[in-house]
């Protein structure tokens, strides 16, 4: 997982970096609720330049999951 | 000729349901909705208690406000989505109650941008030369048309209705920019039959990255510098939306002033409601520039920049 993307989700969670994991779980683990994802979201997609549809949010879980969906949609995160 | 607010007013039902209120005939919690809405509670209409009649009790204030006659009134735009009636007008009840007789009466729907809409056109009425004082409202009784049983939506609205009055200025400014995009029509509806409906996470992002650009385009016409606005006064739909705005914006969010609180989410109410708030606490100085933004349904958004000069 790159520094920038935990970085990313570090910033707009407001929790340490080195909290952040693959296996993070980010409502049980890192105490986001719905808006805060729809945050990092956005700021995922404006950095990665993709668009990650509202279906798709559902499933993105943990940190590994983005990860995942990423690099399946062409970003080497 | 340019366009100042000389009048404001604003009406809301006594009735307050708060948030513990509602969790006992809803799955919600005082603490789910307040952190991530920022709302404690919101004024209900009484059975009967219709969009006209609030929209009067704001006018009549903000005509008080304003130091004139009824009679004086040229036109009168009420923005609704929640109208007492599709005609006569909820402009044209206004009318009959406050004794507005000379004024052109009518309605505007534009969702939760309405407010801002009906401004421009009063905007436009009164630089063109056509009318010297419009009664621009916004007034809506969202708890007629939510579902009170969706948690999701019924949580985030509240009643009421905020009124200015528009006159001549010599001095001073004022610009609007309004916009719309419909590929995203179906992501915030109310329908003739069915309640509001929301797609959440769209809305947000809409609003998050339309808001600053459209504040940034009237500042830009403008040639003003954010550091000289005085208060951002946002359609109050959500209290992170504006946290987040601000943040994006790299402004204070000190100043964006919130009623969210007391108020939730009451559509094309929400501007005019919150800028009397700040008007009868004194807190508007002659001079100051003030920015006005809307965002909702259609999808819908603009931005107005003024200078205060009452």
């Amino acid at each position: 997982m790159l520094e920038k993307m935990k970085e990313i989700i570090a910033g707009q969670l407001n929790v340490n970096a080195e909290d952040v994991k693959p296996e993070s779980r980010f409502k049980e683990d890192l105490n986001a609720d719905s808006l805060d994802l729809f945050e990092l979201v956005m700021a995922l997609e404006d950095e990665y330049s993709v668009e990650i549809p509202s279906e798709e949010l559902e499933k993105l879980l943990t940190v590994q999951d983005v990860c995942d969906y990423l690099k399946n949609h062409g970003v080497e995160a | 000729m340019n366009t100042k607010i000389i009048g404001t007013g604003s009406a809301v039902p006594s009735r307050v349901l708060d948030n513990a209120e509602l969790s006992t005939f809803l799955d919600t919690s005082d603490e789910w909705i307040r952190t991530r809405t920022g709302i404690r509670s919101r004024h209900i209409a009484q059975e009967g208690q219709t969009a006209s009649a609030l929209a009067a009790q704001a006018a009549k204030k903000a005509i008080a406000d304003a130091g004139i006659a009824a009679e004086q009134i040229e036109a009168i735009i009420v923005a609704t989505s929640t109208p007492d009636y599709i005609f006569p007008s909820t402009a044209n009840l206004v009318q009959q109650e406050i004794g507005a007789e000379r004024a052109a009466c009518f309605d505007l729907s534009a969702a939760c941008t309405g407010f801002l809409y009906a401004m421009s056109v009063a905007d436009a009425y009164i630089k063109a030369g056509m009318y010297k004082k419009v009664l621009v409202i916004g007034a809506e009784v969202m708890s007629q048309v939510v579902d009170w049983k969706d948690r999701s939506v019924c949580v985030l609205f509240g009643d009421g209705a905020g009124a200015v009055v528009l006159g001549e200025d010599s001095s001073g400014k004022s610009i609007f920019r309004l916009h719309s995009d419909s590929g995203s029509a179906q992501a915030l509806t109310l329908g003739k039959e069915n309640a509001v409906h929301m797609n959440g996470r769209e809305i947000f992002s809409f609003a998050v990255r339309k808001v600053p650009e459209s504040v940034k385009e009237v500042l830009e016409e403008s040639e003003t510098a954010k550091e000289q606005v005085k208060y951002f006064i946002l359609h109050q739909a959500n209290a992170r939306m504006i946290e987040s705005i601000a943040k994006r914006l790299d402004v204070p969010v000190e100043k964006f002033p919130m009623n969210l609180e007391t108020h939730g989410n009451t559509s094309a109410a929400s501007i005019p409601v919150l800028l009397d708030e700040l008007n009868r606490q004194n807190r508007l100085i002659p001079g100051d520039v003030l920015i006005l933004s809307g965002f909702g349904g259609g999808l819908s958004w603009g931005s107005a920049l003024l200078e205060w000069h009452k």
